[in-house]
């Protein structure tokens, strides 16, 4: 499998100049500012509106600093270094001493001083300045400036204008990182506060990260406000569940409770910052669990069983099933335990049938995957970073991976052209001033196919990008075309997932026709390093079904036994065959952490850790490998590939790995597929059909299974609308605001409209999963499929 | 160079402000308003540059910064439009000449708007005035629209094929945006607030475009160099500070106004041009030009009004409206008075400014009231230290510039405020101008 150290880490040789500082002489590259000069040397230079990721503003006034030859002292966080220049920092000058403990006296004077009551308290670099350099006593016992608090700025963010020090972190990091510049700073001098506008509130999908760079407790969270005291939270160092952008998070618990999670740092993945799913989404973590293995009585009844008679029992439903076993292990499984299901599959239960797609996955995508992304080490965001251009196919990055939005948002704030192959400008695109090459949902596959001209001599320059979603897969030919596309340009060509265990389990082989390390399992060299590392002569030697092809065979009765680990049936393909399939006669065992429609039909139950409370690693959409530590230690709970030991074990396979290190040991012995890569799909353009279609895709905060539990975050999501174009909306009579009634296979739901202008004619948009609107659970459509739309009966 | 006149009034900007219509295109033109501009046409951009910088022309907005090396900061060729913004947002409490100027003589200004923009290479000039003076506004859209139906302004002015568009603009009364970055902050929509430089507004100004930021009576003078010509220009004033100035005297004078005379002349010979002090009373102490200028006492009366003289005498010339204050007003009242003006007008931006002026004029209503401790006359120092040259603009050096100043000549007064309130000592209705109406 890919494993990348550090990839993105090449330095560029860089032209460097000498700077004096404290009396020590350092070369920093030329336009270093001074305050980070002063950090190479390992010398603090007190500051609160510095943030090394946003536009210095020297506001604050707190780094001031001698510099030779100046008369005044100088903000350091706002000075580039000059060759020669000597500095003096609070270390070496009264003169900067005294600056310093002049602007700390002021900060205090109208700050409330309530730290034993504020969330910051015990992490605030107010606090922690004021505790190392201000004075013991103040001078000033006027009365100090109030205001009401707090306010709410966002359902999710609280705002404390009595502890605000007009950093301006928060405003800038809205306008300059998220471009959601939804707050902003009103009113002057002691007046001065942050604010919104009465029409918007600030909800932004990045809201969260003002309140971790707030140096002040200005900025709090609903959900964490008076919650807990920093120095009573133990702290792991994890990494993001909910997405493939792979961000690196501090995950605090208190008394094995999680409190919080904070955006980590890590230059190469998310810089500083995460998106506010990331952030708040975990109480899913910590809602009713499942305890004890389930097995279904005679009576039909599930009950509580002990591990070894649910292991009994499900091996001897699973050994019955004589090999016509499919595997539906879902795409958010670690990577160790997505190995773990795809070494049970071809070993204890002698199938191919695997697929860990819980969505429309196709045979095009399969072979478009190994060809093009497992195993190889592709595009990082450095590279995202540098590129001229980027094309983005049937991929929203807003939505679907955060990161890589303000990764490309910064990179179009320099110099890159994004262009994006959608049927309209998202509030996404349009934040990266994308151009809309424009697709009506299904006729994705020839709008690739016809790109040529500008674009194409775009995607020809060193270092252009082609990012590809996976929703790529719903239109057939797309895939075929982005692939012809990327050969044709030399472009670099990234598949980027919606779930955190997509490429991992992409890696790992858990899918029909890849063993580990992209091997493809017809190929018998390969096939047989599997088989020697583990120890079975005799895996599967032809592909099997993928996740679509099982579940549909089961809806009819032809498969005899099903293992599903993690798999919301709402999101699969067709959740009306995927329904059936649960109530057919197959036997089923499931993996779960909390009940769910599998364990209502399930006749073996087995209750596995969540992400907080086991080891393991994800595999995010660049190919990097991140591992992560158990949040919280609970011994009852065990991982997926802990179970899928003991049940291979009952199953008289002997020898399976159960832990994390030995499971890792493997994978590392395996490496990745050296021999013939797939050839790249040439499947043909589908015709798309008559009538309105449906565009759709999840929005970032919407009504999964895992924003659970927080009310906060979900008052922030986008609000449900249907969107549809100007022409389009004037042919059935419905104009902005209107209630419109969407169809489909006899169902309807209702919903309201935005009129959006740009959008292709001749179809609807509808978020896949926003409360009261999942169309394919609803309606039964996919993407590309033809709805009816009419103005609401009445309305 | 030799030194020029710097005695009597020289009525030049203010010659013909007693005509009627000394405001109008045809009032201009009958002394040969808008002569300069075919002039400067002929001369070509570089040549008005280097005559606007001979003649030594320094900013008549307060910190006296060379003209004509201003204009000389713009780079040339280098593709991108160019602006001229004229700082018509006259805020310093004390200054009064840009609003009489463009009452009178708004024409000095168009037509001096008209020659910087042709030097500078910039085809949209923009006027930014205070926005509390709409009649001031009124008559400057007019001057403006006479100018436009006179060829003076739009396309292919006077057949040369320059071409140039002038904005009025009405600002929303913020003293901060007087200050030139935060000025163009404004013009831009944005609030206003000071932007970091460098980049300087000659190379990243308005729309990050180069742009030249001039006060109105600098550019009010521009007509007049480009016609009389660099000696003449120099003829008046010193060498250091050539020409001449609107001196807007204000306070416990007889007969306050604006008088227009040479840089040098002395506050002694513009008090006796003014009436003198207000009939018997003396003078306490006097500011050469708006509040944030340290003030001065009646030793310094015969020092001359010029950049240089002033900075020796540890002030500034500033905006040259100098404000006379007799032996009846508080200087305890009249800089809390100042400090409260500071303290509502700071932005907010910087922390010595934002909570200094907080922290100071707390301490300052007490001296007031009679009510300060002595040991707070420390406080009050060290919290100056603590803003002057800390702050981010020049709005916070200048609120702490009041206090020390006074405190240099009058600390006994501060004393008496511990124990005795400032109206107790000094009657404010004895320092007013008008007489008191009792009911």
């Amino acid at each position: 499998m890919t494993m990348m150290a550090n990839p993105g880490a090449d330095v560029q040789p860089v032209e460097t100049i000498s700077v004096t500082i404290d009396g020590i002489t350092v070369d920093v590259p030329k336009g270093t500012l001074v305050i980070r000069a002063a950090e190479q040397l390992g010398i603090g230079v007190p500051r609160f509106c510095d943030h090394p990721l946003l536009e210095p503003v020297a506001a604050c006034r707190m780094c001031l600093v001698e510099i030779e030859g100046q008369g005044k002292p100088q903000p350091s966080c706002a000075i580039a270094c000059t060759d020669g220049m000597v500095v003096r920092t609070q270390n070496s000058s009264q003169m900067a001493q005294d600056a310093q403990a002049g602007v700390m006296e002021f900060l205090l004077i109208n700050h409330p001083l309530d730290c034993p009551v504020c969330d910051k308290g015990g992490e605030c670099p107010l606090q922690n300045q004021a505790m190392t350099a201000g004075a013991a006593d103040t001078r000033f016992d006027g009365a100090k400036r109030l205001f009401e608090k707090p306010i709410n700025v966002s359902a999710q963010v609280l705002l404390d204008r009595e502890r605000c020090v007009s950093c301006a972190r928060c405003t800038r990091f809205a306008d300059e990182i998220a471009g959601d510049p939804f707050i902003t700073l009103l009113d002057r001098g002691a007046q001065q506060q942050v604010g919104t506008s009465d029409e918007e509130a600030f909800d932004s999908y990045f809201s969260g990260n003002t309140i971790q760079i707030c140096p002040v407790g200005a900025l709090t969270s609903a959900n964490y406000r008076f919650r807990a005291r920093p120095f009573d939270l133990v702290s792991t160092p994890t990494v993001c569940e909910h997405c493939a952008s792979g961000c690196n998070l501090r995950t605090d618990h208190r008394r094995h409770k999680i409190m919080r999670r904070l955006a980590w740092d890590n230059p190469y993945v998310n810089e500083e910052w995460n998106c506010d799913k990331g952030r708040f989404a975990f109480t899913y973590t910590q809602a009713e669990r499942i305890t004890h293995p389930m097995v279904r009585g005679e009576d039909g009844q599930l009950r509580v069983a002990s591990w070894p008679h649910a292991l009994a029992v499900a091996a001897d439903g699973l050994k019955r099933a004589n090999g016509n076993v499919g595997v539906l292990a879902g795409g958010r499984l670690t990577v160790e335990d997505a190995y773990a299901y795809s070494r049970f599959a071809r070993v204890a239960l002698g199938t191919d049938d695997i697929d860990f797609r819980n969505r429309v996955a196709t045979d095009e995508e399969l072979q478009f995957l190994a060809h093009a992304v497992v195993a190889t080490q592709g595009v990082t965001y450095a590279d995202l970073e540098k590129a001229p251009f980027v094309l983005l196919v049937a991929f929203e990055p807003e939505d679907e991976s955060p990161i890589v939005f303000l990764r490309l948002r910064k990179a179009v704030r320099g110099c890159t052209k994004v262009a994006t192959v959608a049927p309209f400008a998202s509030a996404g695109s349009q934040k990266l001033s994308a151009s809309v090459i424009a697709a009506k949902p299904g006729d994705e596959a020839s709008a690739v196919a016809g790109i040529a001209g500008d674009v194409v001599a775009a995607l020809s320059q060193p270092g252009a990008v082609i990012l590809v979603g996976e929703r790529a897969a719903h239109a057939q030919g797309t895939l075929s075309a982005v692939a012809a596309l990327a050969g044709k340009t030399g472009a670099s060509l990234a598949w980027i997932p919606r779930r955190a265990g997509e490429r991992g389990a992409l890696e790992v082989g858990a899918v029909a026709g890849l063993l580990p390390g992209g091997r493809p399992i017809g190929d018998d060299s390969a096939r047989a390093q599997v088989a020697g590392v583990w120890g079975n002569e005799n895996l599967p030697t032809v592909a099997g079904r993928t996740g679509e092809q099982i579940v549909a065979a089961a809806a009819v009765g032809d498969v005899a036994a099903l293992v599903i680990a993690g798999v919301d049936p709402i999101d699969s393909a067709s959740p009306l065959l995927f329904e059936q399939a649960l109530h057919s006669d197959a036997f089923i065992v499931s993996f779960e952490t909390r009940h769910s429609a599998v364990t209502e039909a399930a006749d073996v139950v087995f209750p596995v850790a969540m992400v907080t409370e086991k080891q393991g690693s994800f595999v995010n959409w660049e190919g990097r490998v991140q591992n992560f530590a158990a949040v919280t230690h609970t011994t009852t709970v065990l991982s997926d590939a802990r179970v899928l030991a003991d049940l291979a074990t009952a199953m008289g396979v002997s020898s399976f790995p159960s832990t994390v290190t030995a499971l890792r040991r493997e994978m590392q012995l395996l490496g990745a597929h050296a021999g013939t890569r797939a050839v790249a799909p040439t499947f043909a353009a589908a015709a798309g059909g008559d009538g309105v279609r449906l565009a759709s895709w999840h929005e970032l905060l919407d009504a999964g299974v895992m924003q659970e539990g927080e009310p906060y975050l979900a008052a922030t999501a986008r609000p449900v609308v249907a969107r549809i174009s100007t022409a389009t909306a004037a042919a059935f009579g419905l104009a902005d605001g209107d209630e419109a009634t969407i169809e489909a296979n006899g169902a309807s739901l209702d919903i309201s409209v935005a009129v959006t202008a740009g959008m292709v004619d001749g179809c609807v948009w509808l978020p896949s999963n926003a409360p009261d609107c999942n169309p394919s659970a609803m309606l039964s459509v996919r993407a590309g499929d033809r709805v009816s739309v009419s103005r609401k009966a009445g309305a | 160079m030799t030194m020029g006149q710097t005695t009597g009034l020289t009525p030049v900007l203010s010659a013909h402000w007693d005509e009627p219509d000394s405001y109008t295109i045809a009032g201009y033109r009958r002394h040969g308003g808008y002569d300069a501009v075919a002039k400067a046409f002929a001369m070509g951009p570089d040549a008005v540059i280097t005559t606007v910088k001979d003649s030594g022309l320094r900013g008549r907005g307060g910190a006296g910064f060379p003209t004509g090396l201003k204009w000389s900061f713009v780079p040339q060729n280098d593709g991108k439009p160019h602006y001229l913004v004229i700082n018509a947002d006259e805020s310093e409490p004390g200054a009064c000449k840009d609003i009489p100027l463009l009452l009178a003589n708004p024409h000095s200004l168009v037509e001096g708007i008209i020659i910087a923009s042709y030097a500078i290479r910039a085809n949209h000039a923009f006027i930014y005035l205070r926005g509390e003076v709409p009649h001031v506004f009124r008559r400057i859209n007019a001057a403006v629209r006479e100018a436009y139906a006179a060829g003076m302004l739009g396309k292919n002015i006077a057949g040369t094929g320059f071409d140039l568009d002038v904005v009025v603009h009405a600002g929303a009364g913020a003293y901060i945006c007087g200050e030139e970055t935060a000025l163009l902050d404004s013009l831009e929509g944005r609030r206003g607030q000071p932007r970091l430089k460098p980049p300087f507004p000659a190379v990243a100004g308005l729309y990050a475009s180069p742009t030249v930021v001039n006060n109105v009576e600098t550019i009010a003078n521009i007509p007049y160099i480009i016609n009389g010509g660099v000696d003449w220009f120099r003829s008046f004033g010193t060498e250091k500070s050539p020409g001449f100035k609107l001196y807007a005297v204000s306070g416990h004078v007889n007969r306050p106004g604006i008088y227009e005379a040479p840089l040098g002349i002395t506050m002694r010979e513009l008090l006796e041009h003014a009436g003198g002090v207000r009939n018997g009373h003396k003078v306490k102490f006097w500011l050469p030009g708006g509040s944030s200028v340290p003030m001065l006492i009646e030793e310094h009366l015969d020092l001359p009004l010029t950049y240089e003289a002033m900075a020796e005498a540890g002030t500034m010339l500033g905006t040259g409206t100098p404000m006379v204050f007799d032996e009846t007003t508080s200087v305890v009242r009249a800089v809390t008075g100042w400090l409260k003006f500071y303290k509502h007008e700071s932005c907010g931006k910087c922390t010595p400014c934002r909570e200094g002026t907080w922290f100071i004029t707390d301490l300052l209503k007490r001296f007031e009231a009679g009510t300060g401790k002595a040991e707070q006359l420390d406080v009050l120092n060290s919290l100056c230290g603590q803003i002057a040259g800390r702050s981010f603009c020049a709005l916070g050096d200048a609120a702490a510039t009041p206090f020390p100043a006074a405190m240099k000549y009058f600390r006994d007064e501060f004393l008496t405020g511990t124990t005795t309130p400032a109206d107790a000592v000094f009657d404010p209705a004895k320092s007013m101008m008008l007489p008191v109406v009792t009911r």
